[in-house]
């Protein structure tokens, strides 16, 4: 059984369609990745599956249940952990936990034992009486994550869980969220806009852009639709630029179209618009990617184009996202009209919330 | 879909709501001293004012305006219920409350029996302070003599009638909390209704007094009835009939926390 199936779910903001049309399936069990930019709508979706929003148009169930008509049969079944931090930081980390066990019915015993077990999980057992306000950012985020996993959830919501924290915590809660996943077979819908944390972490991803779903797969497959490597070459302009007064970025152009003839290549183009980026060509190939590196230099030669560096990668998530939108997820505030409806949309939320 | 009595009103969900509020209320004892601040100023100066009994329905001073500053001290800590709305909301903590299997209604009748709670035990603090200040209780039965019985019957009446005043204005609280979304619109509101509920109220000298077009404001105000009927019970004087009292804000009590109830689940979905 799948649980989670949204079919054709929309949201619309004054008009806005912050989700559009999203329709997707999360299978039992299975840790399930929203990624994509700020703004892209992820939140908005999440909100609606855990009955925080309705949807304007479309449906979606979460257990077996609808999310709108069956709201409290889904809230019984789901764990949220939100953006935001939502905890009471006047009463302690067991106070907060005891304050949602009893507000999912468990009884005494059932209370005392889980609160212990999730605190010993994420490390705090010795925190329990402390009062919430004197805890750390990572601290806090911990908390909210045994939180929710305190009533043993069927689905567990996070929603950026890793965000504004250092990178130890964020390895630590990764790791936790994996091990609650293998051991307490819980299914896991996590959004996010960090790339390692959707690759490291998602058995399947679904990148959504501007309120679309624009692909779903594993991490592995979606990276596949990049070829099997990246190469990044770095030209050099300089000779010609002196003399016929222009940078490298012509030079760079002209070698990523030569390039993009060569048959073991998926796609080849210039990279960037900053001060000096603009003279880097990046190729995605297929096969295996070091035994392309000889044919790419001897093209560039042939050409007279000269290469200043090369370097050569596995694509990442980034690069499907890049091949897929034309644009870096995290590269944002480059000005234009689709920043702009960006941020309208996220101040809109902001102002809805 | 059928729905249950248990799944509406969820006594587990109200009673955890209230447990916190009981929590964060003595966990915060500079907020529950710096609440009783102004109404403890207002009784302890206005006592020392030379009023005639004659012009306050035969009554020392001090026993006048001791059942008003009690009116005053539920009125204020009542509002200030709506606050921790509001506070909840730029915390977070509403999302854990309303991502949570219960319903709408057993939240907000929680959150109305937690704020009743703390403002009880304010308003029947302000009734102690006033003691040393001279206060005396004289029970209910006008004229008669402060009999111990009559005494007893006084203060529990009271008690009743403070539940009444608390609900009457937490339900107002609630209802702007939902409507006004900051912290800073709030208090300016409620400033500009606190304030002339307040002295509308009869607290702190006799409705006789007013002009007519402001004695008919003050019949519309529901802690005037609140403040006479307190008055009633602790020193046996008033002006309305103590059921009119309770009718009154038996009335004012049911739509405010209906109207409450209303705007919350409007606002929070």
């Amino acid at each position: 059984m799948d649980a989670i199936v949204a079919e054709r779910l929309t949201k619309c903001f004054n008009g806005l369609k912050a989700v559009d049309s999203v329709t997707f399936r999360v299978r039992e069990g299975e840790i399930f990745g929203l990624l994509g930019p700020n703004g892209a709508g992820k939140t908005t979706l999440l909100k609606m599956l855990a009955t925080l929003l309705k949807p304007t148009s479309g449906s979606a169930r979460v257990c077996g249940y609808d999310v709108v008509s069956d709201a409290d049969e889904v809230r019984r079944r789901i764990g949220v952990v939100f953006q935001e931090p939502t905890l009471d930081i006047k009463l302690t980390a067991f106070e907060n936990l005891d304050f949602h066990a009893r507000m999912y019915g468990m009884g005494k015993e059932e209370r005392r034992r889980r609160i212990r077990e999730v605190l010993r999980l994420v490390g705090l057992e010795d925190k329990a009486d402390v009062l919430v306000e004197n805890f750390s950012g990572g601290m806090q985020r911990r908390l909210e994550i045994a939180r929710g996993l305190l009533h043993s959830p069927e689905v567990l919501f996070l929603d950026e869980p890793t965000l504004g924290l250092d990178v130890q915590t964020r390895k630590s809660i990764w790791e936790y969220i994996k091990e609650r996943n293998e051991e307490e077979g819980v299914t896991v819908v996590v959004t996010t806009h960090y790339m390692e944390e959707a690759e490291f972490l998602c058995d399947r991803v679904a990148i959504i852009d501007f309120g679309k779903v624009i692909a779903t797969g594993t991490p592995e497959s979606l990276k596949a639709s990049c070829g099997s490597a990246v190469i990044t070459i770095a030209v050099d302009g300089s000779a010609q630029s002196r003399s016929r007064n222009q940078d490298g970025v012509a030079e760079a152009e002209r070698l990523a179209a030569i390039l993009s003839e060569l048959e073991f290549v998926e796609e080849a183009g210039v990279r960037g618009c900053g001060r000096g980026r603009g003279s880097v060509v990046e190729v995605n190939v297929r096969g295996s990617g070091e035994t392309c590196i000889p044919e790419l230099v001897l093209a560039a030669a042939k050409a007279g184009i000269g290469i200043k560096s090369l370097s050569f990668r596995k694509p990442t998530l980034e690069d499907v996202f890049l091949k897929l939108t034309g644009r870096e997820i995290r590269d944002e505030g480059e000005g234009g009209f689709k920043d702009f409806v960006r941020w309208t949309h996220v101040l809109w939320h902001r102002r809805r919330r | 879909m059928k729905t249950r009595i248990a799944d509406v009103i969820n006594p587990s969900a109200i009673y955890t709501l209230w447990l916190r509020e009981t929590i964060r209320f003595f966990r915060l004892r500079s907020r529950v001293l710096g609440s009783l601040g102004m109404p403890l100023f207002f009784l302890a100066f206005l006592a020392l004012l030379p009023v005639e009994p004659s012009s306050v329905h035969g009554l020392r001073y001090i026993d006048f305006l001791a059942p008003g500053i009690i009116g005053m001290t539920l009125l204020f800590s009542s509002t200030f219920a709506g606050l921790s709305v509001i506070w909840d909301r730029e915390f977070g903590f509403l999302r854990e409350i309303m991502v949570a299997p219960v319903s709408r209604v057993s939240i907000i009748l929680g959150r109305i029996v937690g704020g009743m709670t703390t403002s009880m035990f304010q308003g029947i603090l302000m009734l102690l302070a006033a003691f040393p200040m001279g206060f005396r209780i004289r029970g209910l039965p006008s004229g008669g003599e402060a009999t111990t019985l009559a005494i007893l019957i006084g203060v529990l009446l009271s008690v009743l009638f403070m539940i009444l005043i608390s609900a009457t204005f937490i339900g107002m609280g609630v209802a702007f909390a939902s409507k006004l979304k900051d912290m800073s619109g709030y208090s300016l509101v409620m400033n500009f209704l606190v304030f002339p509920i307040f002295f509308l109220s009869g607290a702190l000298f006799p409705l006789d007094d007013f002009p007519r077009w402001m004695r008919m404001l003050a019949y519309a105000d529901p802690l005037t009835y609140g403040v006479d009927a307190l008055r009633r019970c602790l020193v046996g004087v008033g002006e309305f009939p103590l059921l009119l009292d309770f009718a009154a804000l038996a009335l004012s009590g049911a739509v405010t926390v209906w109207l409450g109830a209303y705007l919350f689940e409007r606002a929070e979905g």
